[in-house]
């Protein structure tokens, strides 16, 4: 923890992390403009991608993605309808395997491991690497065995008392334990929009992931659901590292620490979230903030 | 009757022409605009020319034969003054049968000779006056119907009305089918236990149903205890069940979730041909092939087999209704939504783990709705079980027994010849109503939790 | 937290995945062996059924020299009239052809040995040769007769011939002059045009389908109303019911009646059709209309899932000018909807033609010679003949069943393909 505070002090600091020659990276020209934008930082990324582009058959989604997501932090990404965030999103727990014609260029890392690498496991991966969806989507069982899932796939529980822990834990840290603990094997599809969301969130945690992705959480949800998860946003990354997809840019601003900016399928820029905020490079990102489009 | 169908058609349509273009000379010579095109016009004299007579000759072909029984039974009082209701029914039927020249005429005593003189010659008659009736009714109706043509007659309302009372009485048809079954069923089957006691029916163990033909024959008295039946179409349905749903629920999973695209396009016509061969093909291949397979294995095994083993049976059935259950399972398997899949995928789950934990639970009330529908179908499943399984109504559970099936019993005392006074034949649709309730209850609770399901999902 | 870098964690994870992934492996391995189960026995059926049925496509035929003598035929040279060559004693022909065909004397029980070798049909296919050629009495001419079933399944080797002579249906006897008849060159194989053409027989070298496809055609015939009527029932119960409880009822009605057995439907044709309206028995139209109950269900049901494909904003946009509702699906929705009508038909049209149960019931199980020539003509149906000859004992009938499969699974398979042809060029994806 004490190493981590450090590095947070030394961030943005301005020198770069020496990765810019990366052999992975592919398309030059765009890559290159990027990273001119991103701050450098001196902290040992969590996760990092270079040169990442994503193919829809014959469709290019995502050019050359170079970006570093850090530990303990709220990683926003934000952009327009169709501009490829949650693609790039769901590259980093490998959740574009499931399409068919998905194809998916250049590196990705998380802790220094290839997660595209024929050696890694993507089920691995995927208790590593958590993730909650725009709609929530509980599994048709009940809130225990909707929490229990994951860690009883994974064998994480020696048995029911610490499989009752766990649940207990992870509806804790969601902030549902509160409202379920009576009813804890009604089925999970009975609860509200945002306690299903919660639900989701806590099954996410379950496994005790390391990055948490989460794919405009809160678009089903109605104001106050909303605020409850942004709450709880603020408290999961003391623990993990969180990626957030989202359409509102206030979100973004309330809840994140780092922001990147993605138009047409490119990171126009990375930054600390208040300097994309007041103070971006990139006209594109300018007008998108100020609302000119998007 | 051809050159009368004929001379309708004409009626008809030359009643259409009529309405048309009396409507336009309506509106030509009053200069107003006509409410509905001239084609409704058409279409309006048109069916008030036809329908009617239709109806009319409909009711006279139902009517004519109850009159002409009685006319033509009264002609012969002398014969007909001591008959029982069933024996005036046979005689009738064999003076229609010697009028109609089926056996050629033949008639030995005088006065069957006179009422098959007095039939024919009503018959006639009749002919004549429905003929009559038919065709001034028709005209009439036609003229009726050309003078209410006006440029304000609203024709078109006219015509759609009766085409949606056309349309109404279409979709009566399947309710009035189901009327028919029903009383069909239970009016011979309350024959049928006025013969023989519910009870008895339902809870006896030994099912005979040899009835003595003739009241001096001595013979056995005949059993109709269905005990037997039941278990035998329980055993065989269980048997095609146990092949069946395992099979094809596995091969729904695997096209659903497993299969590439190249798999699919290969697999699921070979699902499609095993649904689409007619039942008589199954039967036929467990009575020549499959049969003795199971017969000689078990005889190498060292167990006895009849050559009509319920196995056969059933494990061709079950071959049958694997497609029945992988398409219904396929559909139930796609209606789970993908954010399920993508939420269990997202939580580290293997492809199997999903399958078993998210997507079959998910699923489940849909594959048991499918099951259940499945049953119902290997229960009232006719020709395999008819040329497959046996006849002899054994009490067992041994699958490598032969035993016989309600449907069974249904074929064989229904086919050839039937006396609907017998308690024999009466039987059959005992058995038949049974069926229905059986097939009807599951069917009910299938498709409500089928429905259910789609609900929850849609 | 869990800490993934311990070697413990790491251990322990890697065995719990490759049990994990052996597990997934083997639920897989149980799909591909269920389609591969679906598969074979669907090879196993076609393979059985083919290598015994083809066989029914040829005709062995036995040549034999014909003595067309005047006297013994029964007609004086004076009156070669065709009443007469009609009655004429083809019989003793025939028969006399055959005594000549073997060397040396017959004994009176060999002769009807011999006699057996020769189909019973023998004499009235010498009859409809000479009726369509007079002239050929009183000379002596070289007849292809059929051969008899027993003979015909030893020529094609349906039946072994090193067996015991009490397992065999041909004596050791019958068997020295068929390989004498065959060095002469008089036995010979051709394509069986008669299958197709002629009807039932109790003989089954001279039973044909053509009588049963008749049969089908007029059944289907009659079947075909039910299209107007499944069509009528659908676009009023999806575009004018209104939604209430007697409607939901004709739905529920509806979709039980898709799955009520077949045989029930025959009960229903049994006591109500031939009962109470006394239609005529074993008749291709009281066939059809019971087949047309059956799968009227089947047609409403296609015909409404087509009408709820097509959009509404169809209907909207032909409401918005001034259509009647009438005038909408009219126009409008029941054209678009057609081709998934008919596809929907012709999947009834052949679920109907290969239905038996209910065909029993009305009495369609009759021997029928003749070829039906109407609708009220007794006949049986392509099904039924299958059934009927599948229970007979004669071991000629097992390559007619299987021949008559086959042919009955080719007009399966054209009506569907033309199904998925209809489907595939009209389909429209909203």
């Amino acid at each position: 923890m004490e190493n981590q505070d450090k590095v947070k002090q030394m961030n943005g600091s301005g020198v770069k992390p020496g990765l810019a020659a990366e052999p992975t990276m592919r398309a030059q020209g765009k890559s290159e403009k990027v990273r001119d934008v991103a701050p450098a930082d001196h902290r040992t990324p969590k996760a990092k991608s270079r040169g990442v582009n994503v193919y829809y058959g014959a469709k290019q989604a995502l050019f050359s993605i170079d970006l570093d997501i850090f530990e303990n932090e709220v990683t926003a990404l934000i952009g327009p309808s169709g501009c490829g965030k949650s693609t790039f999103l769901r590259c980093l727990n490998r959740m574009n395997d499931v399409i068919d014609i998905c194809r998916v260029e250049g590196k990705i890392e998380i802790d220094g491991d290839d997660i595209y690498s024929s050696g890694l496991d993507v089920v691995q991966l995927r208790e590593r690497v958590g993730m909650v969806f725009q709609k929530p989507n509980p599994f048709p069982k009940s809130i225990y065995d909707n929490i229990a899932y994951g860690p009883r796939i994974h064998g994480l529980a020696e048995g029911k008392a610490d499989m009752d822990e766990i649940v207990e834990t992870s509806l804790t840290k969601a902030g549902l334990w509160n409202e379920v603990k009576e009813r804890l094997h009604d089925p999970g599809t009975g609860l509200s929009g945002g306690q299903q969301q919660r639900l989701c969130i806590a099954r996410a945690i379950s496994v005790s992931p390391e990055v948490i992705l989460m794919d405009e959480p809160c678009s089903a949800l109605d104001p106050i659901a909303t605020a409850h998860i942004e709450d709880l946003m603020f408290e999961l990354k003391e623990n993990y590292t969180i990626v957030i997809v989202t359409h509102s840019m206030q979100q973004a601003a309330r809840v994140s620490q780092r922001t990147g900016f993605f138009h047409l399928g490119e990171l126009v820029e990375v930054g600390k979230t208040e300097q994309i905020f007041q103070n971006p490079v990139d006209q594109r990102t300018q007008d998108y903030i100020t609302g000119r489009f998007g | 009757m051809a050159l009368a169908a004929t001379a309708f058609a004409l009626l008809v349509f030359s009643s259409f022409i009529i309405g048309q273009s009396r409507a336009r000379a309506s509106a030509g010579s009053s200069g107003l605009k006509l409410h509905s095109l001239p084609n409704y016009h058409g279409c309006y004299v048109a069916l008030w020319a036809g329908v009617p007579a239709l109806l009319i000759l409909l009711l006279w072909l139902a009517l004519e034969p109850v009159f002409l029984r009685s006319i033509v039974l009264d002609t012969i009082p002398e014969r007909t003054a001591s008959m029982s209701e069933q024996q005036l029914s046979v005689l009738f039927s064999e003076i229609q049968n010697k009028a109609d020249g089926a056996f050629g005429i033949t008639a030995a005593d005088e006065s069957l000779t006179r009422a098959i003189d007095s039939y024919k010659s009503l018959k006639r008659t009749s002919h004549f006056a429905m003929l009559a009736v038919f065709f001034s009714v028709c005209v009439l109706c036609l003229l009726f119907a050309r003078s209410r043509i006006a440029p304000a007659f609203t024709a078109r309302h006219a015509v759609e009305k009766a085409f949606n009372a056309f349309l109404f009485l279409s979709s009566l048809i399947a309710i009035l089918t189901t009327i028919g079954i029903v009383c069909s069923l239970i009016f011979e089957s309350i024959r049928f236990f006025q013969l023989v006691p519910f009870t008895d029916f339902v809870f006896g163990a030994k099912w005979s149903p040899q009835t003595a033909m003739r009241a001096d024959q001595v013979a056995s008295e005949g059993a109709f205890g269905a005990v037997p039946l039941f278990v035998g179409t329980i055993l065989i349905a269980f048997i095609a069940m146990c092949v069946a749903t395992p099979v094809g629920l596995f091969a729904a999973v695997y096209l659903a979730e497993y299969a590439s695209k190249r798999t699919r396009v290969v697999a699921k016509p070979i699902l499609e041909i095993l649904a689409g061969i007619p039942t008589v093909v199954y039967g036929f291949f467990a009575a020549l092939t499959v049969a003795p397979y199971v017969k000689d294995t078990a005889e190498a095994l060292g167990l006895a087999a009849s050559s009509e083993s319920a196995l056969a049976a059933g494990l061709v059935m079950g071959i049958m209704i694997i497609p029945f259950i992988s398409s219904l399972s396929d559909d139930v398997i796609n209606a789970v939504p993908q954010s399920l899949r993508d939420g269990s995928y997202a939580m580290g789950a293997t492809k199997s783990e999903t399958i078993k934990q998210v997507i079959v639970p998910a699923a489940l009330p849909g594959i048991v709705g499918a099951v259940l529908l499945a049953i119902s179908r290997a229960v009232g499943e006719t020709m395999i079980v008819v040329m497959a399984a046996g006849l002899a109504a054994n009490l067992t559970a041994n699958p490598l027994s032969n035993v016989t099936t309600v449907t069974v019993q249904i074929v064989t005392i229904l086919v050839g010849d039937q006396e609907f006074d017998s308690a024999k034949t009466l039987s059959a649709f005992a058995l038949g109503l049974m069926l229905f309730f059986v097939t009807l209850l599951l069917n009910v609770i299938a498709l409500r939790i089928v429905k259910k399901y789609r609900e929850k999902y849609d | 937290m869990i800490d993934r870098r311990s070697e413990e964690y790491k251990k322990r994870s890697g065995d719990r995945m490759a049990r994990r992934y052996r597990a997934d492996r083997r639920f897989r391995l149980y799909g591909q062996a269920a389609l591969v189960f679906g598969a074979l026995a669907l090879c196993i059926l076609m393979v059985s059924i083919f290598s015994s049925g083809y066989t029914a496509f040829f005709r062995t035929q036995v040549a034999l020299d014909v003595e067309l003598d005047p006297d013994v035929l029964g007609v004086a040279a004076a009156e070669q009239e065709h009443l007469s060559l009609e009655q004429a004693d083809y019989y003793t022909v025939v028969n006399r052809a055959i005594y000549n065909a073997i060397p040396g004397e017959l004994e009176r029980s060999d002769r009807k040995l011999a006699k057996g070798l020769i189909s019973n049909g023998a004499s009235v296919e010498l009859r409809e040769m000479v009726l369509e050629n007079p002239a050929l009495v009183g000379r002596t001419v070289k007849v292809n007769f059929t051969a008899s079933s027993d003979l015909d399944q030893l020529h094609k080797g349906n039946v072994p011939r090193d067996v015991e002579e009490g397992l065999r249906r041909i004596n050791d006897k019958q068997l020295a002059w068929y390989d004498r008849w065959v060095q002469e060159g008089r036995v010979s194989s051709t394509f069986n045009w008669n299958f197709f053409t002629s009807g039932d027989s109790r003989n089954p070298e001279m039973a044909g389908i053509g009588g049963a496809i008749t049969g089908s055609i007029f059944t289907l015939l009659c079947f075909v109303l039910s299209f107007p009527v499944g069509v009528a029932a659908a676009v009023y119960l999806e575009e004018f019911a209104p939604k209430n409880k007697w409607t939901d009822m004709i739905e529920v009605n509806i979709n039980n009646l898709a799955a009520v057995p077949s045989i029930i439907f025959g009960l229903l044709g049994l006591a109500i059709l031939l009962n109470v309206f006394n239609m005529p028995r074993g008749t291709p139209v009281v066939g059809g209309m019971v087949l047309a109950l059956m799968t009227l269900p089947t047609i409403i049901i296609a015909c409404r899932a087509s009408l709820k494909a097509v959009p509404p904003s169809i209907r909207q946009g032909a409401l918005a000018m001034g259509a009647s509702p009438m005038q909408v699906t009219l126009h409008h929705v029941l054209p678009l909807a057609l081709p998934g009508t008919l596809t929907g038909t012709i999947i009834g049209l052949s679920q109907a033609l290969g239905e038996t149960a209910p065909l029993l019931m009305i009495g369609m199980v009759a021997f029928i010679v003749d070829i039906p020539g109407g609708v009220t003509d007794p006949s049986a149906v392509l099904p039924v003949q299958i059934y009927l000859w599948a229970e007979s004992a004669e071991r000629g009938f097992v390559e007619k069943t299987s021949a008559a499969i086959m042919i009955i699974l080719a007009f399966l398979v054209t009506m569907n393909l033309f199904a998925i042809y209809l489907r595939q060029r009209f389909e429209r994806r909203w």
